[in-house]
């Protein structure tokens, strides 16, 4: 587990290096179209366009081809997987585990499948691939990710694609001209309020040449916003209002429904 | 028309939630229940969070049961001093319970726990209110007096002290079962999350022997108190309640109560013994062989808390 996570941490720096290199000089310029989605009565899920370009200079080498894997990773929160299993003739939670600061909402987006861009091993380094990415669980006394057919791990990212919450989509990256590309990031309903941090990595010749990131934001406005303040904030007053209300309805139905 | 849940954080179909509502409320006015133990499962059925189901439901019964008990009180089907006596035991019991239920939080396995004691208390009650229904029923059949209070059959219960009289109910007992069984309502309400209505009942009638006339009413205003303190008590404590969710089950609610107590006016006793006996079977059995069957996915996977 410690051997993996050096080996990841080397990945970074390995990666961080070639993005400063200058012998690599491509610059990605990017954007999104909707920097904060809202969510009013209304909402009911949305699309997101990221789209960009690859900028080359004097010391970019002609005609190369490049590839783009996009990764969209929503607020973090911890979430516990739980196993079911027969005890004296019923089904119940036998055994846990619990992710620790995982990404609620984890897209990832390229233009072609991820084996085909760059080798496992740099693959794994730049967590490409729901099967790369870092989820750490707590595992006794370790914090640690495990391998990726883990029955815990592989229950939780098969539960939160069925939800459209986690995705992986090889051919979702399209390349309008050889350096112009664009993305579509769609966001179920039940998508968590928060942040969502992307970022874009640019490979060619099955390295990483470089990366840049953006965010956007789903925030709840108006009245959402206000009840779910309020909720938060000054929970008696609004359980005396809810209470009150229940009285009202109830009281207003009995007045409506009288029949003498 | 979808529209998109505050504090649930999804978008429902508002007219799912409202014929949601309108059922169970026809059932909680036919039968005097809170119709808890049947809305919190189909809210978790349509994806709300258990614990947003749970908290959000509570105030839809206090709704119900407040048009409900209006409606008795105006036909003059309410005992209040009955009413009374009974919380006095249903709040202590509700206290109780709430401390028991943080307890068994912290030892785990509060779900499995819950979901047993659904199917025990489901299954028995709903298993002898069947048959005794049944029985009345084929009683009456048989051209028999159908339910007579026989004088020599009141037993121990009334040979406690503390006598009192309740005019209404026109009965004369002690208050200390009144208080227990209030005590016990409260607490089962509490641990499981449930206004215990179609427990009360029950209890009333064969235990208590209260008239069918003022049964129903007298514990709508129980069931009324205890979820209106379990509202305020879940909005202070888990910032749960969702008020808009609340607000369309309400609405659906106390629309069906009006009709159901009307149809519950209608039918005879032992028929509707019957029937809701038949409806806390059913519910029961369906916990029971959802704990028995091999569940469709073995995983579940839960979210225990946003860290940023």
């Amino acid at each position: 587990m410690t051997a993996r996570l050096t080996q990841w941490l080397a990945g970074l720096a390995v990666g961080a290096a070639l993005a400063i290199s200058p012998a690599q000089a491509e610059r990605l310029i990017v954007s999104v179209s909707n920097h904060r989605v809202t969510v009013t009565p209304n909402y009911s899920g949305d699309e997101l366009v990221l789209f960009g370009s690859v900028e080359k200079d004097a010391n970019t080498p002609p005609n190369r081809s490049y590839d783009l894997v996009v990764t969209v990773a929503g607020p973090r929160a911890d979430m516990v997987t739980r196993r079911k299993e027969r005890r004296f003739g019923i089904w119940i939670n036998t055994d846990s585990r619990q992710f620790l600061n995982v990404p609620t909402y984890l897209a990832l987006f390229s233009n072609r499948p991820f084996d085909a861009i760059a080798s496992p091993e740099v693959l794994r380094r730049q967590q490409i691939g729901l099967n790369n990415v870092l989820l750490t669980q707590r595992v006794g006394p370790d914090y640690a990710d495990v391998v990726p057919d883990d029955a815990f791990r592989s229950a939780f990212v098969r539960l939160r694609k069925q939800h459209g919450l986690y995705r992986e989509e090889t051919s979702a990256v399209t390349f309008l001209t050889p350096t112009l590309f664009r993305t579509s990031i769609p966001l179920p309903a039940e998508v968590p309020i928060g942040t969502y941090n992307v970022e874009i990595k640019l490979f060619a010749d099955g390295a990483l040449v470089t990366k840049t990131d953006t965010a956007f934001e789903i925030v709840k406005v108006g009245f959402e916003q206000f009840v779910a303040n309020t909720a938060r904030q000054n929970g008696f007053v609004y359980g005396l209002a809810t209470a009150f209300m229940a009285l009202m309805t109830g009281w207003m139905a009995s007045i409506v429904f009288r029949k003498d | 028309m979808q529209l998109y849940l505050p504090i649930a954080d999804i978008p429902v179909n508002v007219f799912l939630i409202l014929a949601m509502g309108a059922a169970v409320g026809f059932v909680s006015g036919m039968f005097g229940i809170g119709g808890g133990f049947l809305m919190t499962p189909l809210l978790i059925f349509v994806g709300i969070a258990p614990a947003v189901a749970v908290a959000s439901v509570a105030s839809h019964i206090a709704a119900s049961s407040f048009s409900g008990a209006l409606s008795y009180w105006r036909r003059r089907a309410i005992d209040p001093v009955l009413a009374v006596v009974l919380l006095s035991g249903g709040t202590i019991g509700t206290a109780l319970g709430v401390w028991t239920f943080t307890l068994l939080r912290s030892l785990g396995q509060l779900d499995l726990m819950i979901a047993t004691s659904y199917v025990i208390l489901l299954t028995t009650v709903g298993g002898l209110m069947f048959w005794e229904g049944l029985r009345a029923l084929l009683r009456a059949r048989r051209g028999g007096a159908a339910t007579v209070r026989r004088p020599g059959s009141h037993g121990w219960i009334h040979g406690l002290p503390l006598k009192m009289r309740f005019k209404r109910s026109k009965i004369y007992l002690s208050v200390i079962p009144v208080i227990v069984i209030g005590l016990v309502i409260g607490f089962i309400g509490a641990v499981m999350g449930i206004g215990g209505g179609f427990i009360l009942v029950p209890l009333l009638i064969y235990v208590l022997r209260v008239p069918t006339s003022t049964v129903i009413g007298t514990s709508m205003v129980l069931t009324l108190v205890t979820m209106v303190f379990a509202t305020m008590l879940h909005a202070v404590t888990n910032h749960l309640v969702d008020a808009v969710l609340a607000l369309i089950l309400m609405v659906g609610g106390v629309t069906g109560a009006q009709f159901g107590a009307r149809a519950g006016q209608k039918i005879r006793g032992e028929h509707l013994r019957l029937l809701l006996g038949l409806l806390v079977l059913a519910v029961g059995i369906r916990f029971a062989v959802e704990l028995v069957i091999r569940p469709e996915d073995l995983f579940t996977v839960r979210e225990t808390g946003i860290t940023g």
